[in-house]
This record gives structure tokens, C-alpha cells and sequence, in this order.
């Protein structure tokens, strides 16, 4: 397999790409493609090289180049005020390195992730989810939540809110190589760095105020107008922006030196991917005494797998024999640790009956046990959970979305949502800075997105933190009030519509309808109250694998 | 020395009070004289000139006058300093410019560079908060003041990058301006004319520097109940976001007068929209509210 390694990719690399990139499945065009790009890649390179005296800066750095990093780069790329900036993306992985060729009959990937309308809509506005729903992807529109305790269960139904879909499961390598394809469509100036960021400076000594025409970047940048970043090949490059979308153990916020609050979960989870005997399309979530485990559709009878358990358990399950794995699981989704709970109609629901409104959809259907698992399909992961939020997202010239400013427990699959709202905040906020000619760089700009993403990222961590330590107490009062707190859900069906329609984003009330993004639907969006999709951000998820 | 230079322009500036009943600025903010009469002025910048050559390019910029104005250069762009207010309105008074120029131009207004191939003068330019965005935008920007230190400052801040390199600054007045003929297709003079003593003849001047058919924007403070209360004594003298003595209410003008001398000068005000302040969120927002802030759009006849 050629690995390209190019010191720097030019423009070019796009239009090289372009032979490969409708033709997923064409292993010989990918190969072909490969060759031909590396060739190219070595006279260019060597080409650059000598020109390396004279850097042009960029306008952005986007340092991750991840499913956020990339979902920036294609909203900053078809949004008209911002298509023509000029952007480098530093990410050493091997995805950006050979694109990836995605077959339908790849077995798939345990790294998923659950995005919710409001993610599908931006994908929509961008014109990225044409290309995942040429891969596997799996709406689902009903999802089913109960504990070990057997004493309530919740379901929840789309069109409780006359919604057709929840959400929909796609693998995280779907998802960054729609993302890649459609920025591939557009001409966007994008340069592709395969290198790791080592260094970083924005405050250059003032001493070295240098009147020189002759290295106008370098004076630019002794002025503090822009920002140097150093990198593990020896290059550097001049941005006026550097965003820092590169996970969890984010090296921009460690270099431009953010504090960080968190703490650890004593849980670690376990990911796999399992498969059916029949289609499976609904979403399920029983929380056991020491964490959930959920089982999401992913498509063509296969499921996801996201189990909570304590390290030491994990440990075990990641190690023990495939057979007995699949045994476990299905324990634990049916018999394990307790029974089922009642089927309760609402006829028989005497106390809550008075409030109950137009009764929903889903209070009428009863408790149904999940799909037995019938083998594994992929192998386990386990890694551990923790929690974590930046103090602040942005200083002069740097910036950071994604995991790389927090990270949450996965029981409600919302970290890459979270993380894809930034994106696509942080390309609105530059949209309406280059309206009004601002530097891009400029603290109050960045701040302007800190503000709007630090309220709906908080608010939504703060409940999510509040649902793991609710439901890691083995306790019988609370769990009795948990239980209520389930039929609560179920049956008062106002309360229900407005779980489900939950937006903390702020997405309907901050009027997100600018020209490119109309909000014409009422847009769904989950809390972690009760639900099954219990999805690991696959940025959490790639950044244990960095 | 730039301490001593402050206080020799405010210990003039007292004398010049006392003479003519007119506030000025102190010397760490906007300094807008227009008549040329004021020989006093032209002193200062004989003094000035005398300590510091007349700057035409931006290469003959020496070492010790960099160090010099350094200081003085942080004040007008630092976002937290004095200047403030100013920066926390600029992104707001772009953007009515930006909608309203597009449309008199019949410019693109979603590309990122409208104003390309336009040319536009900015009087009054401070130290060019307003001159870089529009340069940024695609303008040809000339930025006027008749205070050398601002231009200093302007140019400096211009040159850390290169969109707002092209900017040209000059020491100089708008009367000066129409005297070398000098035309533009945009006249901007935002929170000018509640500075200047003749407040008709600056506008004939700013009419003569546009082309037949451009555009001009003025922005200024109505000379309303509410605005003494806002502008001058919660704005001065409670929250100090503008240095004491900065506005005089007698000076300021309503929105009526100021559509009446503009007509007086061949310009129809075509658009007017007032700036509306939330102190909840502490941002600006275009409003028709100009009972306090206001902003107006116009074209000069001929065309």
C-alpha cells in the first residue's frame, strides 16, 4: 500500500482525489489514484521545498483533522462569505493520508456515533449527508429505556413530536469521509499537513519589532498578527487563526496553556459491534447497577454496543471468549440483575392518569425485550470514561471545538454532537466577523462563540454528569424514585414531548435561521434522561487512539 | 516622550478652551478640528512636525519614532483601554454600511470583498478602527484626521497586516481634501460632526469630495433628553466609557437638522438607522430607535 509521504500536499491533492471519489467501492481506482498522486506528491514536494522562504500564511489552522475539525472545514467551505479563506488542516492519521475506500460489505466499525436532527440538518445545510446516506447509516425512531430494578420503562416514540426519526447511527469513519468528499466538490484552498503540532506561538518578544519588507510574514507575525506553528517534519506555517480540534489530549489547549475541569468516572466502557438474526430499529438502554448498557442499530441486522461497567469487569468482558461475551450481553439486556418491568397500559396508570394530556404514542405500547444478540461482530474496545471541560474555548488567535474543549460520559450520545455544534457555530461566528472585516483572530470575535457554546455545552454536561451519579446508586428509596421518575416520563405525555424536543442548544430560540440554515421543522434534540443512545463520541473515542 | 507630548497637547488643548468654548478631546482620544482657521492648531503641528518628520511611506518609519508612538498605539487598539465603546459599536456601524453601500453599488453582499474596486475616505479616521474593516472588505481606503499622532497610530496598526497595508492616511482635513480635488465614490464621517464648529460647512466639503452619485454616511448623537442622560451622563460620568468634556450636548444634532444641512449640500439622506445598546447582553444593535446613536445614509445629487 503506498503510504503518501508528502511533506506538504498542494492544492492539487483535491483534484487527484477527484478520480477516486465518487468510486467507493473501486479498489483499483483507489490504488491507481494512490500511485499516481504519490508521484505527483514527490515532484511537488520537492518543488515546495524550495520555496520554503517564502511562507504565505493562512487564514486557518484547524489542527485535528477529525470528524469537527472537518466538519468545520466543509461548513467554512460552502458558506459564501468564508469558501475563500485559506486553510491548513495538521492531522497525522493515515484517514487523511489515503482516503479511505468504504464498501458496503465492510463488517462495521464499532466506532459510531448517534447524531441528532439537529446534527442531520447541519450535515443537510453543508450537503455532506447525500454522501452518508450512500453508506450504512441507520435512522431509528423509537428508543426504549428501563433498569435492573424492574419497577418502570420508558418508551419513546418520534412521532410523539410528529417527528419521523430520533436520530441515526452512522459510523465515525462515514461520517469524516462525507465530510471529506464534500469539501473535495467545492474548490476550497485547503492544504493537508500529515504531522503533528510540537510547538506553537502567538506573543512574539516585542523587542523584535522588525520594519523589513523583505520577510513580510515574519514581520507580520513579530507583530502578533499572526500565529507560528511549529511541526514534527520541521515545517512551520503562519496562521491569523489556529483552531484546536484535535481531541481530548488536545496539544493546542495544552500549548496555549487553558485550564481544565474534570474528573474521572470510576466506569470504563466497553464498544462492540454484534449482529441479529432480525432488523433491529429501535434504540434500547437498561441501566444495571454499575452502568448502562445500550444497543443502537447501525444497520443490516447489526448493532452497536456501548456497555459502562467498572474497569476491573471491563477488563474481563474485553478479554473473555466471544461465546461467552454474547451470553453476558444478552443477560444483561434481559434477565441480568432483575427482572422485566410491568407492561402498564395507561388505563392502569391510576395515579398519573389525571395528567395525562393527549396521550402519547408510545405510552400505549408495552415493554418489549430487546433482539437477542447472535454473535459478535467486530472486535471489543474498551476504554475509560471521564469528564472534562476547558475554562475557556478562546484567546487571541486561538480557539478550540470539540472534545478538545469537553468531553462527557457517553450514556446519552451526546459528545460528538456537541463537538459538531461547535463546528458549525465557530463557521458562523467567522462568517459574521469577515462581514464586518474583522480580523478573524480578534479576542472579541472568539469570544462572541465562547459565549453562545460554553452555555449549551455546560448545560448539557451538567445533566449528563447528573443522570451518571443518579444512576450509579444502588440505593431502594432512590431507586423507587427513579422508577417514578420513568413513569413520570412514560406517561405524562406533556413532560415526554418536551424531553424529547429538548434543545440546549438553543438552537430553535437563538433563531438559527441564516440564509444557509433554515430551522423549518421543529427540531428534536435529546437529553440524557432516559434514553438508549448511550454513544461514545468517537472523538473521545479516537482520542484514545491518537 | 510621549507623556511629555501628552501634556504639552493638553496644556494647549486648556488654553484653546478657555479661547473658544469648545471641548476637545485630551490627548489619548479623537482630535477633530476642521477649520483651517485654527492657527493654533497648525502650531501644534509645527511642533509636532518639528519633533517628528512628516511620514508619507510607511519604510521611512525611523526606529525611536516606533518605540515612541508604541505606547500611545496600544491605547487606541486596545479593546479593553479608553477606546472601548468605540470597538464594541464598530462591528454594528459596518454593518449598516455594508448593507447600504452593496445596495447603492449593486454589490454582492454575501462575497467577502463588496466593496473591491471602490473608493472610500474615511474623515475623522482616529486611529483607523473604522478604516481597516472597510479595507478588509476590498475598499480603496483613504483615512483623513487632522491629528498627526492618530495618523501615526493608524498607519502602525495598518501595517501589522497586509489587507490593511494599502491603507492610505494623511494629515489633513476634508477642506483640504476638496482643495486638491480629490473625489470618492463613499464619503464616510462617523461621530465627526458633533465635534466640528460649522457643522454645514462640513458637510458642503464632505458633498465636494464625493462623486456625482456617490454615496456619504454620517454618523452622530441627537441632541435629545435621552441622549444628555445616555451619551453624556452615564457615558462620561457614571460608567467613564468616554473621558469627561469628550461631548457637548448643545453641539449635537437631530436627525431632522442633519437631513436638512445635507440637503443643503446636494445630499439626499436615503437611510437612517439608530444604535441601540443592551446592557444585558453588552452588545450594539441596529435599531429605528435614533433617539440616542444615530447613523445616516446618503446619496449626492447629480447623477
Amino acid at each position: 500500500m503506498n503510504r503518501v509521504i508528502a511533506r506538504k500536499v498542494v492544492p492539487t491533492y483535491h483534484q487527484i482525489f477527484k478520480l477516486s471519489r465518487k468510486q467507493f467501492c473501486s479498489d483499483e481506482a483507489a490504488k491507481s489514484s494512490a500511485a499516481a498522486a504519490s508521484s505527483q506528491f514527490n515532484q511537488e514536494s520537492d518543488a515546495n521545498l524550495s520555496l520554503t522562504g517564502n511562507v504565505q500564511p493562512y487564514d486557518i489552522a484547524i489542527v485535528g483533522g477529525g470528524m469537527v475539525g472537518m466538519a468545520l472545514a466543509c461548513s467554512l467551505a460552502t458558506t459564501p462569505l468564508t469558501k475563500h479563506l485559506r486553510v491548513a488542516i495538521i492531522d497525522s492519521s493515515p484517514a487523511l493520508a489515503n482516503k479511505p475506500c468504504i464498501k458496503r460489505e465492510d463488517p462495521p466499525d464499532p466506532r459510531v456515533s448517534t447524531v441528532t436532527p439537529a446534527t442531520i440538518s447541519f450535515f443537510k445545510d453543508t450537503g455532506a449527508w447525500q454522501y452518508v446516506q450512500q453508506h450504512r447509516h441507520a435512522y431509528f425512531d423509537k428508543m426504549q429505556v428501563w433498569d435492573y430494578t424492574s419497577l418502570g420503562y420508558t418508551k419513546y416514540d418520534a412521532r410523539d413530536v410528529d417527528k419521523e426519526v430520533l436520530g441515526c447511527v452512522v459510523e465515525n469513519k462515514v461520517l469524516h469521509s462525507s465530510l471529506l468528499s464534500r469539501i473535495e466538490d467545492t474548490d476550497f484552498q485547503k492544504t493537508i499537513y500529515h504531522s503533528r503540532l510540537t510547538s506553537m506561538s502567538l506573543n512574539p518578544s516585542s523587542s523584535s519589532i522588525v520594519v523589513d519588507s523583505t520577510a513580510p510574514t515574519e514581520a507580520s507575525y513579530a507583530r502578533g498578527s499572526l500565529a507560528k506553528l511549529g511541526l514534527s517534519d520541521g515545517n512551520s506555517l503562519y496562521a491569523k487563526l489556529v483552531v484546536g480540534s484535535d481531541g481530548g489530549k488536545s496539544q493546542v489547549r495544552e500549548l496555549a496553556g487553558f485550564k481544565t475541569t474534570g474528573w474521572k468516572y470510576s466506569q470504563n466502557a466497553v464498544i462492540c459491534t454484534v449482529e441479529h438474526s432480525v432488523e433491529n430499529y429501535c434504540a434500547w438502554q437498561r441501566f444495571l447497577p454499575a452502568g448502562p448498557i445500550a444497543l443502537l442499530p447501525i444497520g443490516d441486522k447489526f448493532s452497536n454496543i456501548v456497555w459502562t461497567m467498572n474497569p476491573e469487569e471491563s477488563s474481563d468482558f474485553k478479554s473473555v471468549k466471544e461465546d461467552d461475551f454474547v451470553k453476558a450481553v444478552n443477560h444483561a439486556l434481559d434477565y441480568g440483575y432483575g427482572g422485566h418491568p410491568k407492561s402498564s397500559l395507561p388505563g392502569s396508570a391510576g395515579m398519573f392518569s389525571w395528567l395525562r394530556g393527549n396521550v402519547t404514542i408510545s405510552a400505549n405500547e408495552s415493554f418489549e425485550i430487546p433482539p437477542k444478540v447472535v454473535k459478535l461482530a467486530s472486535e471489543r474496545m474498551a476504554f475509560p470514561l471521564s469528564l472534562m471541560h476547558a475554562n475557556e474555548y478562546a484567546s487571541k488567535r486561538v480557539v478550540l471545538i470539540g472534545d478538545a474543549a469537553h468531553t462527557v460520559h457517553p450514556l446519552a450520545g451526546q459528545g460528538v454532537n456537541l463537538g459538531f455544534g461547535d463546528a458549525f457555530a465557530l463557521s458562523r461566528i467567522i462568517a459574521e466577523g469577515i462581514a464586518v472585516g474583522m480580523d478573524i483572530g480578534e479576542v472579541s470575535l472568539l469570544k462572541k462563540y465562547e459565549a453562545e457554546r460554553k452555555l449549551a455545552n455546560m448545560t448539557m454536561m451538567a445533566i449528563l454528569d447528573g443522570f451518571q451519579k443518579a444512576y450509579s446508586i444502588d440505593f431502594g428509596p432512590l431507586n423507587i424514585l427513579r422508577a417514578a421518575a420513568f413513569h413520570g416520563a412514560h406517561f405524562i405525555s406533556p413532560l415526554k414531548r418536551s424531553i424529547i424536543s429538548f434543545d440546549p442548544h438553543g438552537m430553535i430560540s437563538a433563531g438559527l435561521s441564516k440564509s444557509k440554515h433554515e430551522v423549518t421543522d421543529k427540531l428534536t434534540d435529546q437529553t440524557s434522561d432516559q434514553e438508549s443512545n448511550t454513544r461514545i463520541s468517537s472523538t473521545s473515542v479516537l482520542s484514545f487512539y491518537n | 516622550m510621549a507623556l511629555k507630548l501628552l501634556s504639552k497637547l493638553r496644556h494647549q488643548n486648556l488654553q484653546i478652551t478657555r479661547d473658544r468654548n469648545h471641548h476637545r478631546l485630551l490627548a489619548a482620544t479623537t482630535l477633530f478640528y476642521d477649520r483651517p482657521v485654527l492657527n493654533l492648531s497648525t502650531t501644534d503641528d509645527s511642533k509636532l512636525i518639528m519633533k517628528n518628520k512628516p511620514q508619507t511611506t510607511t519604510s521611512s518609519l525611523k526606529q525611536h519614532e516606533l518605540a515612541k508612538f508604541a505606547a500611545i498605539s496600544d491605547t487606541w487598539w486596545d479593546s479593553e483601554g479608553p477606546f472601548k465603546p468605540l470597538h464594541v459599536m464598530n462591528p454594528t456601524r459596518i454593518a449598516f454600511i455594508r448593507s447600504t453601500l452593496c445596495r447603492h453599488f449593486s454589490k454582492d453582499p454575501n462575497c467577502a470583498r463588496p466593496f473591491e474596486g471602490l473608493k472610500i475616505v474615511d474623515v475623522g479616521c482616529g486611529g483607523g478602527i473604522l478604516s481597516e474593516p472597510l479595507a478588509r472588505m476590498g475598499a480603496a481606503v483613504t483615512g483623513v484626521d487632522a491629528v498627526e499622532k492618530n495618523i501615526n497610530v493608524a498607519r502602525l496598526h495598518a501595517d501589522l497586516d497586509p489587507e490593511t497595508s494599502t491603507i492610505e492616511y494623511c494629515c489633513t482635513t476634508a477642506e483640504k481634501l476638496v482643495e486638491e480635488q480629490r473625489k470618492f465614490d463613499a464619503v464616510i464621517a462617523l461621530e465627526v460632526i458633533e465635534h466640528v464648529a460649522a457643522p454645514a460647512e462640513f458637510c458642503k466639503s464632505l458633498a465636494a469630495l464625493a462623486y456625482p452619485g456617490g454615496a456619504t454616511v454620517l454618523s452622530t448623537i441627537n441632541r435629545s433628553m435621552k441622549a444628555y442622560a445616555t451619551a453624556i451622563v452615564a457615558a462620561e460620568y457614571l460608567l467613564h466609557w468616554l473621558p469627561k468634556g469628550t461631548h457637548q450636548w448643545s453641539s449635537f444634532l437631530t436627525p431632522e437638522e442633519l437631513v436638512l444641512i445635507l440637503q443643503r449640500a446636494s445630499i439626499n439622506v436615503k437611510e437612517m438607522a439608530g444604535f441601540v445598546y443592551s446592557p444585558l447582553t453588552g452588545r450594539w444593535s441596529l435599531s429605528d430607535d435614533i433617539s440616542v446613536n444615530f447613523i445616516a445614509f446618503g446619496t449626492k445629487d447629480g447623477q
